[in-house]
């Protein structure tokens, strides 16, 4: 069991590594942060010195080097941009981007169970049809083009709800929260609803299949044939046992909203870690863009070896193989 | 104690009343964020118009972009290369601080650091030298005639509070210097910064102890920036914006229309103009002469684009054409010198067969997608209209970030540049940085590579002459020089186009700058 | 009735009659992209051929439309539904090529992975679990990048395909792999397998004479859904401006172009070009949906 837990660990930190070699190579050879920040009039020579002040004329092991170093005693540098400590800006930027990521996940869940049962129960029904067929539309429209139809549906056309940004928020310590103020909330909704789009048809679809499953077990026919009424049948016994899944998924989805919320919040001016990420390419701010890689694949690495190591423990067969 | 409670309640109460019966809130956006509150550690200029509402320079302009006086009060001359400054008394910062010599000889020393990125905004400058507690010494490298001009961009801040939070030196990602100063502001200017997020809103409200009296009425400023134009213009028409700038300029019919909403505009001093390769071989065709050399080739070129069409069409009217490489506000700016060789299709073949290219030559274009005003279409227009007359070209666009350092290298054959002569507003920026070789300090943004005897001349004369009119003939007589000899192809003159709400008074600057400090809302 | 005998196609494949709509609808927007060349009122990668003068004519259908132009023109007189049909040979061709490159890589690596077992399998199998947990989109931004910041070019009509298609497959092919990889594991633990192995066929020979077709039926699935994703990826990446440029417009382009007039009231550069990528997608998405359903129940893709 400690030896399973180890490896999984040392693998993780092994990918860790190719991430951090990945996003290193990226930002040190997209754009030119020089151009950004000397002035527009500089002599060459002014740029050439801040390039070598930079240490852009470095060796690239000597550069990567450096890298690893300071990222590993928690110095993940300086935004060119900003001028101030990247992780501060991360931080400031992580409570809109989970706020928005947790209202995704809790509507494609409220939505995605329901319907998910809906279509498992009655397979051929006109319900289950229709459900099928919008959220196969839902899947072949693009992010963008939603987000876009909702603000001039919502915030242009009808002026009801707030076209960008998350209205007022309230500070709890470092944590910034829209949840508190009519305005937040109301900002929550459109790039809320556009960003569950994305995964409501995946939990749908998952609890459907899982459903018709289990319904489908000797477990569940022993039930019917003892008489327990329909619904306790449906809603104890089958759906509680077709969750199991559909949460493993929803956690291993967390790592993907967060960065799929790149699209929404490049729409919806959501001043999250996706704007920062999409801002700091178009500044060429290397620093933040290393940076947010290194945050979203740590936090895949995290979750993936959580789950992998929860279900080590919980079956004993995989178990035995990777020992 | 029941009394003085009541009393108490009811002066917090009329407080309240008169306070929301005053407030005066502007909600405003534009597409680029306030990147630090550090005046030293930035060189944009939307930072810069944004952080004069905190901060004030000793001279400034004024509402006509006139120089004036601000925290000095009176100049001169004490020798060619020492200015005498006297400065004002009474000012406090935000902190409640005196204003003094001490503050402007640390702000100074501050931005002279090797480390403070704005350091070449003041070039010329020396030293900064205390004489009393309200007088001050600038000293020059030789005498600098445009010395007011860079001054008006130098903000003063305080120098007890620098000390008191290590903010001596200037933050700068390569030193690894951050202080408090990139996310606080203490100046002296008519607004002190209440919060400060990039990417979210900075919101600012009124300094009431302002030294100068207000021309403005607000209490409070919300910017929030968005970088999407629909986006934008959306937040505007719904009621959550007071003022957009810039507002897009195919929006611009559609909100003059609308009820409550106008739109304002003005022509800017950012001119747009092309950059053609002046190496001896061209990319989209090595091996072979460049044709470029040639100036028939260029004058065929500049004939060959068909500016009308794209200010109607592209600009939506609300660009002007030029043929000179300043705006008309800009010392330097000369009517004869500003002549717009004329779209004419055959003239341009004409020339084209006249040095020896009847059949067209390859070209290749390249242009940034985010930074001027309508860049990527006006370019795709001019690929058009150039491959009509025979010059095949392929365009590639793309964001500044790549941009830029592609053009800084030279690598483009013909590029787009703009050039708005900031800070100084001066004539002498184009000499100096678009059309004189890259030597001593020179030729910043020249990488075409033109070169022209007389225009060097004339940019190291104009440098340091400091009799006003003999300084703009010089001006003249090299753009002249640089309009004949086709240098660059002028396009158009960019307009400052915003929207507000009906209400909403701001005045416009042909240099792009907000001033909020002249606003008024009902 | 005998199936079989039955001269009805649409009876003789089960496909309900929406399967069939959406196919048909599927190989018209395919057909005119294909065809663009002929079909096309103009070529609007020609810059020769458009006038700016002709700029935002609306729609021929609506009162200010002009006849030459059926879907009127876009911000630079380009005739919108010849851009479109170029557009959508783009964004197919992009698409296409990811799918067959991912595909590709997919059953090769797969096929190996499969066949030797141990650590090659381990290994290939290992890129993959790193690869499946960034989103298509990441990994993207990513390459395309990259790319870029290594060659200025990538940007250009030429490049920027190219890019794209290697930006989406470094994604895509690991589904491939990890199927065929099962199937073949299961076709290897088959006495005929074995009994060839007896004989003494190299594996080379083994892999492609028997494994291969007893495997492409699920790989075919696979493409068809992943064509879709493909598709809309291209576009996402066009929107976010790292993707076709407007020279050479794919759907997408043309999307991020008409975006910027679409509260101006020139609406049809936005709209047609989203509907038909839509279009495109679902009627992909539901043949691709019917095919698993049909062909491999068990089959369970992830987005």
């Amino acid at each position: 069991m400690f030896k399973v837990i180890l490896s999984r660990i040392g693998q993780a930190a092994l990918v860790m590594l190719v991430v951090s070699a990945v996003s290193f190579v990226m930002f040190r050879y997209v754009g030119d942060p020089v151009a950004s920040m000397s002035r527009e009039n500089a002599p060459i020579e002014e740029k050439q010195a801040l390039r070598r002040s930079l240490g852009l004329d470095q060796s690239f092991v000597v550069q990567y080097g450096g890298f690893l170093k300071r990222t590993l005693s928690g110095d993940l540098g300086i935004s060119y941009r900003n001028q101030r400590p990247v992780t501060e800006l991360i931080a400031e930027r992580l409570p809109a981007t989970m706020e928005l990521v947790i209202v995704a996940t809790f509507l494609s869940l409220a939505l995605g169970i329901p319907l998910g049962v809906l279509c498992a129960l009655r397979p051929s029904g006109a319900a289950a049809r229709l459900v099928q067929a919008v959220s196969l539309i839902g899947i072949s429209t693009p992010t963008f083009v939603t987000g876009i139809v909702l603000i001039l549906v919502f915030a242009v056309t009808l002026g009801w709800l707030p076209s960008f940004g998350r209205g007022q928020v309230v500070e709890i310590g470092w944590w910034s929260t829209g949840f508190l103020t009519w305005s937040g909330l109301k900002s929550l909704i459109l790039p809320g609803i556009t960003l569950a789009l994305y995964q409501l048809t995946l939990i749908m679809r998952l609890v459907r299949s899982e459903m018709i499953d289990v319904l489908s077990t000797d477990y569940i026919r022993f039930a019917k044939a003892r008489g327990l009424p329909m619904r306790y049948i449906h809603f104890r016994l089958a759906l509680r046992n077709a969750l199991m899944p559909v949460i493993t998924v929803t956690g291993l989805q967390i790592g993907s909203l967060i960065a799929f919320a790149i699209v929404t919040e490049t729409v919806f001016q959501w001043p999250g870690m996706g704007l920062l990420f999409i801002q700091a390419v178009s500044f060429a701010d290397i620093p933040v863009m290393a940076a947010y890689l290194l945050f979203v694949g740590l936090l895949f690495v995290i979750i993936n070896t959580i789950v992998d190591i929860l279900y080590a423990v919980v079956d004993p067969r995989l178990r035995a193989r990777s020992a | 104690m029941n009394i003085k409670l009541a009393v108490t309640l009811s002066v917090a109460a009329g407080a309240l009343m008169s306070a929301s019966a005053e407030a005066k809130t502007l909600r405003w956006s534009s597409p680029t964020d306030v990147t630090t509150l550090d005046p030293y550690a930035h060189t944009e200029s939307f930072t810069t118009s944004m952080l004069h509402h905190v901060f004030d320079p000793l001279v400034r302009r004024g509402r006509t972009l006139e120089l004036e006086p601000a925290l000095a009060v009176s100049w001169k001359n004490v020798k060619p290369d020492t200015w005498r400054f006297e400065l004002r008394r009474d000012v406090k910062f935000h902190n409640g601080n005196p204003f003094t010599a001490d503050d402007v000889v640390a702000s100074f020393a501050r931005l002279l650091d090797p480390g403070a990125r704005a350091r070449g905004n003041i070039a010329t400058v020396r030293k900064a030298e205390k004489v009393d507690d309200f007088t001050v010494d600038i000293v020059t490298d030789g005498p600098y005639p445009l010395l007011l001009n860079d001054l008006a961009g130098v903000y003063i801040l305080d120098k007890e509070w620098m000390e008191a939070n290590g903010a001596l030196k200037p933050g700068n990602i390569a030193t690894g210097v951050t202080t408090a100063a990139s996310t606080t502001a203490v100046g002296t200017g008519p607004f002190k910064v209440e919060s400060y997020k990039p990417d979210a809103g900075t919101n600012f409200v009124v300094n009431p102890d302002w030294w100068d009296k207000p021309q403005h009425n607000l209490t409070r400023i919300e910017f929030k920036p968005v970088k999407s134009d629909a986006t934008r213009v959306a937040a505007l028409l719904s009621g959550e914006l007071d003022l957009i700038a810039p507002a897009p300029l195919q929006d611009l019919g559609r909100i003059g229309s609308a009820s409550g909403f106008k739109v304002i505009e003005e022509p800017s001093l950012r001119l747009i103009m092309l950059s053609l390769n002046f190496r001896p071989e061209l990319k989209a065709m090595p091996g072979q002469k460049n044709p470029l050399l040639d100036p028939k080739v260029r004058q065929a070129m500049w004939h060959a684009i068909d500016m009308e069409t794209i200010k109607k069409r592209v600009m939506r009217d609300k660009s002007r054409n030029t043929g000179t490489l300043v705006a008309p506000p800009v010392p330097g700016y000369a009517k004869e010198n500003d002549a717009i060789l004329a779209y004419d299709t055959n003239r341009a073949k004409a020339l084209l067969a006249e040095a020896g290219y009847p059949n067209g030559f390859k070209v290749k274009l390249n242009c940034p997608n985010d930074r001027y005003i309508n860049d990527e279409q006006t370019c795709v227009a001019i690929a058009a209209m150039w491959t009509r007359a025979g010059i095949q070209t392929e365009l590639q666009t793309e964001s500044r970030a790549t941009y830029f350092p592609r053009q800084d290298r030279g690598e483009f054959d013909v590029s787009m540049v703009g050039w708005a002569t900031l800070p100084p507003m001066d004539g002498f920026s184009v000499l100096s940085s678009l059309l004189a070789a890259q030597k001593d300090g020179h030729g910043g943004s020249n990488s075409s590579t033109y070169t022209n005897p007389k225009i060097e001349e004339l940019t190291r004369k104009s440098a340091s002459e400091l009799d006003e009119t003999k300084r703009r003939g010089m001006l003249v007589e090299a753009l002249k020089v640089a309009h004949d000899d086709v240098a660059y192809i002028p396009l158009h003159q960019q307009p400052v186009a915003w929207a507000v709400r009906d209400g909403v008074d701001v005045p416009q600057f042909p240099d792009e700058y907000v001033r909020l400090w002249f606003a008024t809302i009902k | 009735m005998n199936t079989l005998a039955s001269p009805n196609l649409i009876m003789r494949i089960g496909a309900p009659i929406s399967v069939m709509l959406a196919a048909l609808l599927a190989l018209v927007i395919v057909g005119c992209a294909l065809l663009a060349g002929w079909l096309a009122p103009y070529d609007p990668t020609d810059l020769s051929t458009f006038e700016l003068i002709n700029a935002e004519i609306p729609p021929a259908f609506t009162a200010d439309g002009d006849s030459r132009f059926l879907l009127g023109t876009d911000n630079q007189g380009r005739d919108l539904l010849s851009a479109m049909m170029y557009g959508a040979r783009v964004s197919i061709a992009i698409g296409g090529g990811a799918v067959l490159l991912a595909a590709s890589i997919g059953v090769f690596l797969g096929l190996i992975a499969g066949y030797f077992g141990g650590r090659i399998d381990a290994l290939i199998m290992r890129i993959g679990d790193v690869i499946l947990s960034f989103p298509t989109i990441l990994l993207a931004l990513l390459v395309s990048g990259i790319a870029r910041a290594l060659f200025p070019q990538a940007g250009t009509a030429e490049w920027a395909p190219l890019i794209l298609i290697c930006a989406i497959a470094i994604h895509e092919w690991v589904q491939y792999a990890r199927t065929v990889r099962a199937a073949t594991m299961v076709e290897t633990a088959k006495d005929y397998v074995k009994a060839v192995k007896v004989i003494g066929l190299p594996g080379r020979r083994i892999m492609l004479r028997h494994i291969l077709p007893n495997v492409m039926g699920p790989v075919l699935v696979i493409a068809t859904i992943n064509l879709a994703a493909a598709v809309l990826t291209e576009a996402t990446l066009s929107f976010l401006g790292v993707g076709m440029p407007p020279t050479y417009p794919s759907l997408g382009t043309l999307i991020r172009i008409g975006n910027e007039f679409v509260f101006s009231g020139i609406w049809w550069i936005a709209l047609f070009p989203a509907l038909t990528l839509v279009l495109l997608v679902l009627a992909v998405n539901v043949v691709g949906d019917w095919l698993r359903d049909r062909f491999n129940p068990k089959l369970r893709v992830k987005r």
